[in-house]
């Protein structure tokens, strides 16, 4: 018996009238997948319209469409519900020892906000004047005069916050009542604790690009003015809110990951993770000092001289809790008994890639070098090192940790260990051009290029393709697994915390009897550590 | 603690979790409504003599009218809650509805405050805006959007209140469990709150 059979509803109801965390955290999963492949499909296709540059394979409209929408399904309905919604949904009460969220009917809304938002996104593609093309930002002015269908996708996007604000209140009550008897903060599992953070990020900012994209709305319905330079408003106070919401919305993104890659590495490395308190309130740290920085995306934009020293200044110190984040994992790698596994391959995969995203931010953090890489490919390159080598090997070494557990099925080691390969190559090709081709000045969302790029982008495209094929590989092992899979054992990878201790696949209501907490968690070796 | 039903947690009720959960969700109001104070704040910097003469365009008698209906409301919600946890459930009831009923009253005075300057030209892209100056067309989106957001709150509050009186009257909120009604307070208050930001920064601004 496992949440998997048991239950009163059967079919489909089961699934999407469910309150159980787990069956919630599947239907994420399912629906995030989807789309993550849809928005791949479109990157290849912006590949193959920079290879056909001379017959173009797409008039610039469309690509204009392109990167806008493949920014909005990857940013709002892949890497920012990402983690949380699936992971956090399925494991943070395992973790904690709960039965389920504190709310689990709220939990159960939030999934079908995101379903509401996703489908009004969807409809603007196809409705109207066609697909947004402004860019995933939607800055004003353009936003606001664009002829195509901006508003509808605007208030998609507006739906979908509400999906991430209900999961963080969620999650913060959860964490702060449903505790099992003796699990003090300081023995939560640290996946819980970058949750933590993450939550109150979601609560606190999502608000403010609500009120924003509301705003652009009522802009484009009545003309109110307040972004319209024609009528007394300021395009840079657009920006300054947009930014206050979403470049905390990276540490959304970015944080979770953080904590499952905190979860593999002392399971695949047999030890006690190194510094668990200071991995804790670096996510904290990061949550805070992540919410002062948004300034650094406009240091062209015309703000002042001084916000723009503060706000660089402030940019370099919250790389610090980042950086204690790395340097634990690689001590806690040090005399470890390592086995690379595929979840410890991507898991270091994902500190490798994100170092070097992490690096090539804080060369854009310096205002002399951010004149010249601003509006580059050097921050596509960067941000998709930070989102995609970040976030997204996050999810997928996650995805793997998990799987078995999730589903009681294990997975071909080998093809995961197989696609990695294509995955890797892939993707430094086609980043790493990015970043090139950005320090040689290729501006972004450009839907052709000068000779002098050529070559760069040749490279690009070679890897973007070889990347989408490694993504297939990787998915379809893992659909396969779903269907003909061994059964899987209770703690396939040796791990320590709460999830291991109970049946694979959990069942419904988690614990027959909730666990009392003596200990810190990853105590591999329960004499010393 | 384990039955068959598939929502286990709901047999036992968190009210301290239900409470913190809902304090979250006004926060979340509160900085929705911060980003407007933002760009207020903003603009009344840059223009500050366009913001005093809009201020002279609004009806400061209806204004402050409102201010007093929804104090008096906040008054009533909380002796609402009062009264149901001491038992007097007439008194609650009576005390609910007539929340309800200053709410609609609000929302009148609204719609005849919002007819009467609609009526004179005064809203975000007429034909008079076009020949002010620029700060005037500012202060009239920011003055539309902020009290029709703050509107728009006042009818969800309506709702909240009905549903809980709707409750009340089916005894599914009692004196033993009033964790509802006095959420839906909270909610009341809160926009009972940015009202009293609103008054000032509009109405007084002249």
């Amino acid at each position: 018996m496992s949440y998997l059979t048991e239950g009163r509803r059967k079919g489909i109801r089961s699934w999407i009238l469910s309150t159980d965390h787990k069956r919630i955290g599947v239907l994420y999963l399912v629906s995030m997948v989807s789309l993550f492949f849809i928005a791949v499909l479109i990157g290849v296709l912006m590949r193959i319209e920079q290879l056909t540059i001379e017959t173009p394979m797409f008039e610039p409209q469309t690509y204009n469409a392109f990167f806008t929408v493949h920014g909005v399904i990857m940013i709002f309905m892949f890497v920012l519900p990402g983690l949380p919604a699936v992971f956090g949904n399925f494991f943070l009460p395992i973790m904690i020892g709960a039965k389920d969220v504190s709310f689990p009917r709220l939990n159960l809304l939030s999934w079908y906000f995101f379903i509401a938002g996703t489908g009004l996104v969807v409809a603007s593609l196809f409705t109207g004047a066609g697909p947004p093309d402004t860019g995933w930002t939607f800055y004003a002015p353009f936003s606001l005069t664009s002829g195509t269908n901006v508003s509808l996708g605007v208030f998609g996007a507006f739906v979908l916050g509400f999906s991430s604000i209900l999961t963080g209140l969620n999650f913060i009550t959860t964490i702060h009542r449903l505790r099992a008897p003796g699990m003090k903060w300081h023995r939560m599992p640290l996946f819980a604790w970058s949750l933590y953070g993450t939550a109150w990020i979601q609560v606190l900012a999502t608000p403010i690009i609500g009120i924003t994209l509301l705003l652009v709305i009522a802009e484009r319905l009545f003309g109110i003015g307040v972004f319209d330079p024609a009528k007394g408003g300021d395009p840079l106070l657009y920006q300054h809110l947009f930014w206050i919401y979403s470049h905390p919305a990276v540490y959304i993104m970015i944080l979770p990951a953080m904590g499952a890659i905190t979860e593999i590495i002392p399971t695949f490395a047999r030890k006690t993770i190194f510094g668990y308190k200071a991995i804790a309130y670096s996510s904290l740290a990061i949550a805070f000092l992540g919410s002062l920085v948004w300034g650094h995306h406009m240091f062209t934009s015309g703000m002042s001289e001084k916000a723009n020293l503060v706000f660089s200044l402030l940019t370099f110190i919250v790389a610090v809790p980042s950086a204690i984040k790395v340097f634990n994992w690689t001590a806690t790698l040090y005399k470890g008994s390592i086995e690379v596994r595929p979840p410890m391959l991507y898991a270091l995969t994902f500190v490798f890639l994100f170092a070097i995203g992490g690096l090539t931010g804080l060369m854009q953090g310096a205002l002399a070098v951010n004149v010249q890489l601003h509006d580059t490919y050097f921050i596509v390159g960067h941000f998709h090192y930070v989102m995609f080598g970040g976030t997204g090997m996050g999810f997928f070494a996650a995805l793997l940790y998990w799987f078995p557990k999730m589903f009681g099925k294990t997975y071909n080691e080998k093809i995961a260990v197989f696609a990695w390969v294509p995955i890797f190559i892939g993707f430094n090709m086609l980043y790493f051009a990015m970043l090139v081709l950005g320090y040689m000045g290729m501006p972004r969302r450009y839907f052709t290029h000068l000779p002098q790029y050529r070559t760069g982008h040749i490279i690009a495209s070679i890897g973007g393709f070889i990347l989408a094929v490694g993504l297939v590989m990787f998915f379809a092992n893992l659909v396969v697994a779903l269907k003909r899979g061994r059964k899987a054992e209770q703690n396939p990878w040796g791990g320590v915390t709460l999830e291991w201790k109970i049946p694979t696949p959990p069942p419904l209501e988690n614990f027959s009897i909730i666990p009392r907490i003596d200990d810190r968690p990853y105590r591999f070796n329960p004499e010393g550590s | 603690m384990s039955t068959s039903s598939s929502t286990p947690s709901l047999v036992h009720k968190d009210y301290e979790g239900g409470k913190l959960g809902m304090w979250l969700f006004l926060f979340t109001e509160i900085l929705l409504f911060g980003g407007l104070f933002i760009l207020y704040s903003a603009y009344r910097a840059r223009y500050p003599l366009e913001f005093h003469e809009g201020g002279q365009h609004l009806n400061a008698v209806i204004g402050i009218a409102n201010t007093l209906i929804l104090l008096t409301s906040s008054l009533t919600v909380a002796i609402s809650l009062t009264a149901l946890q001491k038992g007097e459930r007439r008194r609650s009831l009576l005390c609910l509805a007539a929340t309800i009923v200053l709410g609609l009253g609000f929302l009148v005075n609204k719609y005849i405050e919002w007819s009467g300057e609609i009526s004179h030209g005064l809203y975000p892209n007429s034909p008079l805006m076009a020949q002010r100056p620029q700060g005037d067309q500012i202060f009239f989106g920011l003055y539309y959007t902020m009290t029709g957001l703050h509107g728009l709150h006042v009818i969800a509050g309506i709702i909240a209140l009905s549903v809980m009186l709707g409750f009340v009257l089916r005894h599914k909120v009692t004196r033993t469990d009033f964790n509802k009604l006095e959420n839906a307070g909270l909610y009341w208050h809160l926009v009972d709150v940015i009202w009293i930001f609103l008054l000032p920064l509009f109405y007084l601004a002249a």
